[in-house]
């Protein structure tokens, strides 16, 4: 097993397109690192380079201290799982698995018993004499697996290896391809845009964003505490809602914000002293809204649209002129539908502030079991059913 | 009948059932199928009985007569005499000459060089045109000149390049000072089989190249880069990986190119005129036929020619059936 380390990882294509701007990384020997970002961010380019398949154009890389940045795929001992499984057409399941062990000429007898045991893990062993093209998606997924295990690689690589598989063998695959980083212990670098598989398998966390890493960190971390704007919304689904405010109070411990109807909300966060006056952004996830009695809520909303997942309900409310509607899930069923109008409240443990540039405040209080902050305002009042009002605006 | 159809609205019997047929039954959706494949392939068929079937028969009738070109409506059947005929102890007809079993000789050799020779410098092209380079767009479009140029007039051309006083190639090859007196390419009968093969590989060769070509881009590229991964080098990717890959298509491409190349006529006839020494199959029936008015012994040869041919043709498709990688990677 190995450790990776990229310093200052630039890629260029041509004289103008920067993809990857300057990254480092360290990767530790073991550990299940999941790169995340929007399409586009330069996630495969990354990886690609960490295989050896595109040329660095400038910083180092280093695998377990040696410097590689010159070294063919197989000699930086990687294995990679594609996207589109690119598996051998015209070679049989084994041959596929073999291939890489015959072409470093490897004794016949360990050919089988490497392919055989891979195939065992990965519960292929009825397919061996099977051609790719005979065998399902989540087959042919196992076989490109097997194909890198097989070649017992120091680091394994994933480009999106669930992207072409339907949503149950996506959630079936998964938790394959977390039991077998326990089993192999192997250091996994795993490429995906799906901000659930990050956070399920991850060790740590990799946001990359226009070939930037915007933070690295555990998913919880991740989710709790995002550095920036960009990563609260790329993590958690439905993404967190930003509301629009100006910072007038600053504080260590907490700071007051005047939201954007008007009414001001006193946060546990801090802010400097440099940043009152200057307009803000209030964060908070969909499961944290709460609703409130119309008659006390702090806030009141017209709701747009109602969706039943059948273990949760999204309400979708009525932001007015600010856009994109909030979101409000609520693990619970509601009859709330369309057009009512409910009160909600904003419990000020829950939210994260984001200044002018999307840099987040420290945040003091962790996401969950946060006590209250006594004397905030619009305390949050919760009811087994969300109160409402039929009352027209 | 009418249990079966009650079963349907009356607009989905769009092929009206045949009425009161013996069996009633309905024909079934495949066979209904099958009748509009026929419907649809006929007139094809037709057209394709017309111009080669035809003219086919035509060539086998007369190929068992001693008929003569001016006068072909008066002839006597001569059976097999045509082909092979025992009198007074000696063999006559097409396959106790000479000239026959040179020309049967020549056509292979021809065909064997010219369509190796192309597949190789083909296989290259096609290698670096699959690669990615400024100006692709271009090269692909000019290496279709050769293949675009009319067969005379790309004879014609060699026929100066290869002139003995003249010619550049010639001229070339003194200079570089390969040879020291000028080479006769037409005249010499040791050298102008290789001015025929050297002029057929420069047209032919684009063909081949964009047929190969054509091959190469239907794989995915991931392809080479989990071989690279897999730790190929770049000859293990072209033989583990590219070759039997573009197999079926590189096997479609030598059927066609063999064919053609059985064929051969104009570019030798015209470049070498009645040469012994590069006379093909087809030029001996064209000599028969033409130069001797013998429509029979014509006619004989060009059956032979056919028979050649299409059973070379039937080898490369059985071969291709039974290749397994082909079959496997046709898909
Ligand atoms: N050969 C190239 N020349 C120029 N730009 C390129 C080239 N290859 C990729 N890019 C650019 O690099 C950026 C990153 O591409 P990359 O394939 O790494 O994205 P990605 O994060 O993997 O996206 P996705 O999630 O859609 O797979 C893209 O904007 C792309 O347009
Ligand atoms: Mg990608």
């Amino acid at each position: 097993m190995a450790q990776l380390t990229l310093d200052k990882l630039n890629k260029r294509y041509g004289e103008s397109a920067q993809v990857i701007k300057g990254i480092d990384l360290h990767v530790n020997s073991g550990e299940f690192v999941v790169i995340v970002g929007p399409s586009g961010c330069g996630k495969s380019t990354l990886l690609r380079m960490i295989a050896g398949l595109e040329d660095i154009s400038g910083g180092d890389m280093y695998i377990d201290g040696t410097r590689v940045n010159d070294d063919t795929p197989s000699e930086r001992g990687i294995g990679m799982v594609f996207q589109s499984y690119a598996l051998y057409p015209h070679m049989s399941v084994y041959e596929n698995m073999a291939f890489g062990l015959q072409l470093a000429k490897m004794p016949k007898a360990e050919i089988t018993r490497r392919v055989e045991e891979s195939a065992r893990i990965l519960q292929l062993e009825p397919l061996l004499a099977r051609r790719p093209k005979d065998l399902s998606g989540g087959q042919r997924q196992r076989v490109a697996i097997g194909r890198a295990i097989a070649r017992e690689p120091k680091l394994f690589l994933f480009d999106e290896p669930l992207s072409n598989l339907d949503a149950a063998l996506r959630v079936q695959m998964r938790m394959e391809i977390a039991a077998l980083h326990r089993r192999l212990k192997s250091t996994i670098i795993y490429v995906t845009h799906d901000q659930v598989e990050a956070m399920t398998l991850a060790q740590r966390i990799v946001v990359l964003n226009r070939g930037n890493v915007e933070q690295v960190g555990s998913p919880l971390e991740l989710y709790d505490h995002p550095a920036n704007e960009f990563v609260a919304q790329f993590i958690g689904s439905p993404k967190m809602n930003l509301l629009p405010g100006t910072l007038v109070g600053s504080g260590d411990t907490e700071s007051i914000v005047r939201l954007w109807h008007g009414k001001t909300l006193t946060v546990p966060i801090a802010t400097p002293a440099s940043a009152e006056g200057t307009r803000v952004k209030l964060g908070i996830r969909p499961e944290h809204i709460e609703w409130g009695a119309v008659a006390d809520a702090p806030y009141l909303a017209d709701v747009l649209f109602v969706e039943h997942m059948g273990n949760e309900t999204y309400h979708y409310l009525d932001s007015g002129k600010l856009g994109d509607p909030w979101v409000v899930r609520n693990s619970r069923r509601s009859d709330i539908a369309a057009g009512e109008t409910v009160g909600y409240s904003l419990p000020p443990e829950h939210c994260h502030l984001f200044d002018e540039t999307g840099k987040a405040f420290a945040r003091r209080a962790p996401g969950k079991g946060a006590g209250r902050i006594p004397g905030a305002d619009a305390p949050p009042i919760t009811f087994a059913e969300p109160a409402r009002t039929n009352a027209l605006h | 009948m009418s249990h079966n159809s009650r079963t349907l609205p009356p607009s989905a019997a769009v092929v009206p059932p045949p009425a009161a047929s013996a069996q009633g039954r309905k024909r079934s959706l495949q066979q209904r199928r099958a009748r509009a494949a026929w419907l649809l392939v006929a007139p094809a068929l037709i057209l394709l009985f017309a111009v080669a079937g035809w003219p086919l028969l035509r060539t086998l009738f007369y190929s068992f007569t001693d008929a003569a070109m001016d006068t072909p409506e008066e002839y006597n059947f001569v059976g097999l005499a045509n082909y092979l005929d025992f009198a007074e102890g000696e063999r006559f007809g097409v396959l106790a000459d000479p000239l026959w079993w040179q020309a049967v000789g020549n056509t292979l050799w021809f065909t064997a060089c010219s369509v190796s020779l192309e597949l190789f410098f083909g296989m290259l092209l096609a290698l670096l045109m699959n690669e990615k380079f400024r100006g692709q767009g271009l090269v692909r479009a000019a290496i279709l000149v050769p293949w675009a140029i009319p067969t005379i007039v790309t004879a014609k051309m060699w026929g100066w390049m290869f002139h003995d006083q003249y010619g550049v190639v010639n001229d070339l090859l003194l200079r570089v000072g390969l040879i020291e007196t000028p080479l006769a390419w037409i005249a010499e009968p040791t050298l102008s089989m290789w001015a025929v093969v050297i002029a057929d590989v420069w047209k032919t060769v684009p063909f081949m190249a964009l047929m190969l070509l054509a091959a190469l881009q239907m794989i995915p590229s991931d392809l080479y880069e989990a071989a690279r991964v897999d730790g190929a080098s770049a000859w293990q990717r072209f033989r583990r990986i590219t070759l039997p890959l573009i197999m079926p298509a590189m096997i479609v491409a030598l059927i066609f190119r063999v064919m053609d190349a059985l064929r051969v006529f104009d570019l030798i006839y015209v470049l070498t005129s009645n040469s012994e020494a590069t006379i093909s199959i087809s030029g001996y029936a064209r000599e028969q036929m033409v130069s001797f008015q013998e429509m029979g012994v014509g006619s004989a040869a060009s059956v032979l020619v056919f028979m050649m041919v299409a059973g070379i043709a039937a080898c490369f498709l059985w071969i291709n059936r039974f290749s397994h990688e082909g079959k496997e990677a046709r898909e």
